[in-house]
């Protein structure tokens, strides 16, 4: 194994599975046989602020945190979240996100704007942009709690390791508890990994 | 929490945060009780503890009360344990400042945590100072495999020197999640508890006689750290710049400059000032990378190590993390600085924490905000901190755990031509109340003061996860347990009975007179919300409503109660003449996040927010 560490930042907003996700990364990195830290931040209320994950592997992970610039991957559960947090990407890192807009408190009083297009704003600082509705793929196998199924799915190709450690990781989870649960997460996952690719795909032709 | 931690087998290997690990290492520990007042980031630790079988665990009512608990179990024998956030450790500390002088029968630690970048505090301090305070000896782990042996370690070092053992924490040890290998648990039995009445009651003729064991006590230990193996030298190759470190600092030092020679301390008090000036002599320049206050560097300075760095080129404030440590280091060695990140910083909008959609605090802070213009409102530690924040702006002050009401008697013995008809509103919630509070209005009835308590009875310790009190009615462990009547605690503490008001804070006209009514009266009264937090056990969700959109005014009422679930969908200007222009923001309500609470229903003028089932009948 080499020495190279992967970092993924997981973020969100509280309440959406940040903190599942980032979970189950982790136990598929160890599975593989890496060292991993997951740093959580989880801002003052359980609902509605800002969280943020980190996730590290590699051969042997010194610190928790990921360093600004770093990131292999940003895996935006919201839209404005993965804007926030893409300039944590090293150059040629990806920004996965999830297109849904979740309007805080202090947008609807009028204090401040939702931007127009966070993907444009992404895309203008030069990072690299995987957007698409995973709350729309969500509704159409019928359970919103999917999405974070789908945005693990989403970011399976891009990992130092095959998505079905990944896929297994979860599935196995829903084998053991939920075994009704486990056709629709393996949809799910399958979804997201395509939407994911079509994503690419389309910025690839317009490149 | 973790089960698994529970179950796992020695030499296990598990992904633990900090507190799982140090759950895992009390056990092991062979310790017989164990407690805790709820706090950020050290909460998990009892969660995680009271999975465990074979040992005595509680919610204590606050921190000083967990700390006599300790103590309690100490002097009978019983290896004990407590932890607290960092300001837990200031109420505890009067019980703390005097057991140091009598010491330990069975082993105690102390686990204290750091809010080190404040994610969840009202302040930053240095947990590190109570060593020096009060003569103990400090360990800092800096992961959870160094949490969970270190926390085994401190057991027994409390026996051996006699004396409790601090263990430092921060918010990047207890919720980090690292890997770490189990052991089993040791025996321990208790050894009963043996009158001595020199020793445990400290008058001032006992205590004279403890306080020079307590002194030749911190000179034995300080030799034990000079020995220790948790004060470890890697020699490194790189002699350019060598580091003393400690805690998470570590981790990121190493991240950073892996061929640099490193003493990493574990057992950082009493310093061992030797062994920090032997690896002074073998590297070019020191720096002294601790977070937050400069403990170690003065006290190196005061020992003659002048010529060492720390926060002459490192941060004060916050986390050392590699994006603060490499511009530093690179610049005391003349070298350019690490290349700024590739992408340019894009910011929103600033997401604050919101109440969740149905939060009954929602609806008390919108009658205060109605009530603004006459009301000084003084507020407490919990979710309803956020009734400072928008939209509701309606609250004025937070200082500690409990201090609304003494703050607000304050506000009301000085009043200036401005204030004096003022209402003087103190606000909390009900775990606060039964830590600190209480005393509070005690002295607002004697002291025959002219103050509103708003106590927001929501069943739970809402801001920390929903940890039971003694006023849930049930205990660490979810079992029954006798629950507080606050009403009457409240009459018991001498508030007249016609004076205490039980409101369903979700019928805001009935909140709104009943708190305009007792501000009104020139005495202490009591208005007691009752419906429980969202996310505890004890809620009950109700329908889902919506807005009817050709009966929506824009008049964006319905969005000052500050529920996250209300949103708007879209945006028009009232024209009339000889009228300014009003904007208008017509909303939606997002049917999924609504649980029917109905206060927004109360504050529509048009009537358009009607329950989602009548606007689907109503479309069929």
């Amino acid at each position: 194994m080499s020495d190279i560490i992967t970092n993924i930042l997981v973020c969100g907003i509280g309440g959406q599975g940040v903190m599942t996700a980032a979970e189950i990364l982790s136990q598929t990195a160890i599975a593989k046989g890496f060292d991993v830290k997951k740093s959580e931040v989880a801002g003052m209320a359980q609902r509605g602020g800002v969280v943020t994950s980190h996730v590290r592997f590699g051969s042997k992970v010194w610190s928790p945190v990921i360093t600004p610039g770093t990131a292999d991957i940003v895996v935006g559960f919201e839209l404005a979240e993965g804007s926030r947090w893409a300039d944590m990407l090293r150059p040629g890192g990806i920004a996965m996100v999830n297109t849904i807009r979740l309007t805080p408190p202090v947008v609807s009083v009028g204090l401040y704007k939702y931007p127009d297009d966070p993907v444009a704003q992404m895309r203008a600082a030069g990072v690299t942009v995987y957007d698409f509705d995973a709350g729309a793929i969500a509704r159409e196998l019928g359970n919103l709690r999917l999405v974070n199924t789908i945005m693990l799915g989403a970011i399976a190709d891009y990992l130092p390791f095959p998505a079905a450690d990944l896929e297994e990781q979860i599935v196995g989870r829903f084998r053991a508890k939920k075994p009704a649960m486990v056709e629709v997460n393996q949809r799910a996952f399958a979804m997201g990994r395509e939407a994911a690719r079509a994503s690419q795909q389309n910025l690839a032709a317009t490149a | 929490m973790s089960a698994a931690a529970v179950q796992a087998q020695a030499a296990t290997r598990l992904l633990l945060s900090g507190n799982e690990a140090i759950a895992r290492g009390v056990w092991e520990a062979g310790c017989k009780v164990a407690c805790a007042y709820p706090g950020t980031p050290s909460t998990e630790i009892l969660e995680n503890i009271a999975l465990y079988p074979d040992l005595y665990a509680e919610w204590s009512v606050n921190e000083k009360v967990s700390m006599e608990v300790a103590i309690g179990a100490s002097m009978s024998g019983a290896r004990s344990f407590c932890a607290m956030k960092h300001v837990g450790m200031n109420v505890a500390s009067d019980a703390f400042m005097t057991l140091t002088l009598a010491g330990v029968v069975g082993g105690m630690v102390v686990a204290v945590a750091d809010d080190v970048g404040l994610s969840s505090s009202q302040n930053e301090q240095d947990s590190r100072f109570w060593g020096r305070f009060a003569h103990v000896p400090v360990l800092e782990p800096a992961d959870s495999q160094e949490a969970y042996e270190m926390t085994k370690q401190a057991f027994d070092l409390s026996e051996r020197f006699n004396t409790p053992v601090i263990l430092r924490l921060t918010t990047r040890i207890c919720h980090v999640k690292a890997m770490v290998t189990v052991g089993e648990r040791d025996a321990h039995p208790i050894s009963g508890f043996k009158l001595d009445a020199k020793r445990w009651v400290l008058t001032p003729a006992n205590a004279k006689f403890a306080l020079p064991r307590q002194i030749a006590r911190e000179d034995s230990l300080r030799a034990e750290a000079e020995m220790s193996e948790l004060n470890v030298v890697d020699a490194g190759s790189d002699k350019r710049v060598g580091f003393v470190t400690s805690g998470p600092a570590f981790m990121h030092v190493r991240e950073c400059f892996p061929d640099a020679p490193v003493l990493k301390l574990g057992f950082t008090y009493p310093l061992p000032v030797e062994k920090i000036k032997a690896f002074r002599a073998q590297v070019d320049k020191l720096v002294v990378a601790e977070e937050t206050e400069p403990l170690i560097e003065n006290e190196l300075k005061a020992a003659g190590l002048y010529d060492i760095h720390g926060k002459d080129i490192l941060p004060r404030l916050g986390e050392l993390s590699p994006a603060a440590l490499m511009p530093a280091i690179a610049k005391l060695l003349g070298e350019e600085p690490p290349p700024p990140a590739a992408y340019a910083k894009i910011d929103p909008f600033p997401r604050p924490p919101t109440m969740c959609p149905a939060c009954p605090h929602m609806g008390v802070y919108y009658t205060l905000s109605r009530l603004r213009k006459r009301v000084q409102i003084s507020g407490d530690i919990g979710c309803y901190t956020l009734g400072a924040g928008h939209p509701w702006n309606a609250l004025d002050t937070t200082i500690s755990m409990g201090a609304s009401m003494g703050i607000a008697l304050g506000m009301d013995k000085a009043r200036s031509p401005e204030t004096k008809d003022k209402a003087i509103i103190s606000v909390i919630g009900d775990s606060t109340f039964l830590h600190m509070g209480m005393q509070g209005l005690l002295d607002i009835v004697y002291n025959r003061g002219n103050v509103t308590t708003l106590l927001l009875d929501n069943r739970s310790t809402g801001m920390t996860g929903g940890q039971n009190h003694a006023g849930t009615g049930k205990d660490l462990h979810g079992e029954e347990a006798p629950r507080v009547d606050f009403a009457k605690l409240c009459e018991a503490l001498g508030v007249k009975p016609e004076r205490i008001k039980k409101v369903d804070p979700y019928k805001l006209p009935v909140l709104f007179k009943a708190i305009k009514d007792e501000i009104d009266v020139p005495e202490p009264s009591v208005i007691i919300t009752d419906q429980p937090c969202v996310l505890s056990e004890f809620y009950d969700g109700f329908k889902p409503y919506a807005v009817v959109d050709q009966d929506c005014n824009g008049c964006s009422n319905c969005l000052n109660v500050g529920c996250p679930a209300i949103t708007v969908s879209r945006t028009g200007v009232r024209q009339r003449p000889g009228m300014p222009d009003v904007e208008l923001k017509f909303t939606t309500i997002d049917t999924a996040m609504c649980t029917g609470c109905h206060m927004c229903v109360d504050s529509c003028g048009p009537k358009a927010i009607v329950p989602l089932a009548q606007l689907k009948e109503a479309a069929q």
